[in-house]
């Protein structure tokens, strides 16, 4: 085996081979009590992985033009060998992208993994949630159906709320009067190339970010204030092996239902592919009810919920917005939310119950009732963030323990 | 000279910031050409020629949709109870007499919205977010409420508007439907996309 290792010591002498393994991987100490929770990180990585291949592949048979995109979807799913296969994982992967994106993020919010010294890890991450709404945006416009066509018509129309600029905006967004063959063929550009390029880049600011400052963890204690002579944390197991073959696991599990639903389910009864879709785009005809795809519609219905356009748009753009914020609204003396008191509790699963509720009524059609619930849950909304600086610094915590605990 | 003099470094500093602003400066008037190839082609400009339309099959009632520039527009041909009815309505309006100019050429600044009261000529794209609403020309349907007298609903996000495109107060698109430029070449033809010649 001694060719083995002098070729590795040939590769280390020119590329930090192993500066890069250790750092990151054999010698990175990760907190040892990371639960269930802490799988999210890695299937997101996963599942982008999987988005990226597939849609290479897809890239070369899909053709991005007015006329003929609607078709040459179909030709995939029907004439190209194993295409369903192939635009199935890729649509079945954008929805799941956005439930462990969602997933991974209430991670954050139940353990504090956005306070000192994250904040930048958090907002790196939050970018990240946006270019994913972005980018899955516009890969919706691409098989050309009536829910792509008016779904964009009704997205890119909502710039067109900002004052003066507004119309020029939405029409330079477009590149025609209404959205056109121009405006499909900027998303396809988009789509393949600028927004993913972006993605990765963010990805890779995201984990630097991670490895510079360390892993948060269920108990939200500092795991490098307690190092052995070493230099060690007395916590910190290294990932690898440790994690990797934690998350080889969780990736396993996640593969048997994300195939389950790839191969018996990929329209999920209309929440990952919706019916009007299988239309071809007819832009003289809006469908009777138009509703975006289910991870879009919590925030949706907060536009849906304020009866003038341009607040609408502002209050949905500060519902996201609100994220940014989230390092400096949370006050409490503790991260976790295993010491924090009832008050965040109950705050949190209105949160929840808010967000959810929204979700909800995002996908049903503006009826009095629907648009009444959906005041009251962008204002629960709202209320659960901008009153948190208040009522995070009243709730009566409890004393986190010195070290971390397993649970 | 001897490497130990000192080194000018406000000198220094301007060069840089100098070199900086030039740059900064010519890498906008490189961005200039990408950002403005974005806007719609001269084709696309081009595709916005005036649409011709033969109305004289129309019948009271009826609406007609037409493509303009890639958008749908919309031809009512209304009959003297519909007059009727939308003017009982201008209470529930936000803007009932049109005052918003950008929504219509100032010809069709009117009660009716139009050149001839008979026929509403009007773009069928929400002003909220761009949807087509419906045309639902009955009387106090279940689902509109008993006040409806018949007008444009938008399934998007419950927009409403009367038979002449006019908004109601308390929905969620600001302004009248668009009235486009148009003329009557003939009594029963008309021509979407020009003001009229003595207007």
């Amino acid at each position: 085996m001694e060719w083995l290792k002098q070729t590795r010591d040939w590769l280390d002498e020119r590329f930090p081979v192993m500066e890069f393994w250790r750092g990151h991987l054999s010698e990175y100490y990760a907190p040892k009590n990371f639960n269930f929770w802490y799988y999210f990180g890695s299937l997101a990585m996963l599942v982008l992985v999987i988005q990226i291949l597939t849609g290479i592949f897809l890239t070369m048979n899909y053709k991005p033009t007015a006329d003929t995109a609607f078709a040459s979807v179909e030709y995939i799913m029907r004439d190209v060998k194993w295409g369903w296969l192939i635009r199935y994982l890729h649509s079945t992967g954008a929805s799941f992208f956005f439930v462990v994106v969602y997933l991974h993020m209430f991670r954050a919010l139940l353990y504090g993994s956005y306070r000192k010294p994250r904040e930048l890890l958090w907002i790196f991450g939050v970018i990240i949630f946006l270019l994913l709404m972005a980018e899955a945006f516009m890969g919706y416009l691409l098989p050309w159906g009536q829910m792509s066509y008016w779904g964009a018509q009704v997205i890119i129309s909502l710039f067109g709320a900002i004052p003066y600029i507004g119309n020029d905006l939405s029409l330079w967004i477009r590149g025609d009067f209404v959205v056109a063959d121009a405006t499909l063929n900027r998303f396809f550009s988009f789509h393949v190339i600028a927004f993913p390029m972006v993605l990765l880049g963010l990805v890779v600011f995201h984990l630097v970010a991670l490895h510079s400052v360390g892993s948060n963890n269920p108990d939200g204690v500092e795991i490098k204030s307690k190092k052995n002579d070493k230099g060690i944390p007395l916590d910190g197991i290294p990932f690898h092996p440790y994690y990797t073959v934690k998350d080889m696991y969780g990736v396993v599990g996640f593969l048997i239902i994300f195939a389950a639903v790839v191969f018996y389910s990929p329209e999920m009864f209309g929440w990952f592919l919706e019916r009007d879709n299988f239309v071809p785009a007819n832009p003289l005809k809006t469908p009777e009810h138009i509703a975006p795809l289910w991870y879009f519609t919590p925030f949706y219905a907060i536009l849906r919920a304020v009866p003038d356009k341009f607040l609408g748009v502002m209050a949905m753009g500060a519902s996201i917005a609100m994220l940014f914020l989230l390092p400096w609204l949370d006050r409490s003396p503790v991260r976790s939310i295993r010491y924090k008191g009832w008050i965040f509790k109950t705050a949190l699963a209105l949160f929840i119950v808010s967000f959810v509720g929204l979700g909800y009524l995002g996908t049903v059609p503006a009826t009095p009732i629907a648009t009444g619930f959906s005041r009251l849950f962008s204002v629960l909304y709202f209320v659960f963030f901008l009153a948190m600086p208040f009522y995070s610094k009243w709730d009566k915590c409890k004393q986190p323990p010195e070290r971390v605990k397993y649970k | 000279m001897s490497g130990e003099e000192e080194v000018d470094k406000n000198k220094r500093r301007i060069l840089l910031a100098a070199a900086t602003a030039m740059g900064g400066i010519g890498a906008a008037y490189v961005a200039t050409p990408f950002i403005i190839s974005m806007d719609p082609s001269a084709r696309a400009e081009a595709a916005g020629a005036p649409v011709e339309v033969d109305i004289s099959k129309l019948q009271y009632g009826q609406l007609l949709t037409v493509e303009w520039r890639g958008k749908p527009v919309w031809i009512l041909r209304r009959d003297a109870e519909m007059l009727k009815n939308m003017m009982s309505l201008n209470d529930m309006l936000r803007d009932p007499h049109s005052d918003e100019l950008s929504q219509q050429p100032v010809y069709a600044k009117n009660d009716y919205r139009s050149l001839n009261k008979e026929y509403m000529v009007m773009i069928g794209i929400c002003t909220h977010l761009g949807c087509a609403p419906t045309f639902r020309p009955e009387l106090g349907p279940e689902d509109l409420g008993p006040e409806w007298k018949g007008g444009f609903f938008c399934p998007c996000h419950g927009s409403r508007y009367d038979l002449a495109g006019r908004v109601f107060a308390g929905v969620p698109a600001p302004s009248n439907l668009v009235v486009p430029p148009y003329r009557f070449v003939t009594s029963t033809r008309l021509l979407i996309g020009v003001d009229p010649e003595h207007a």
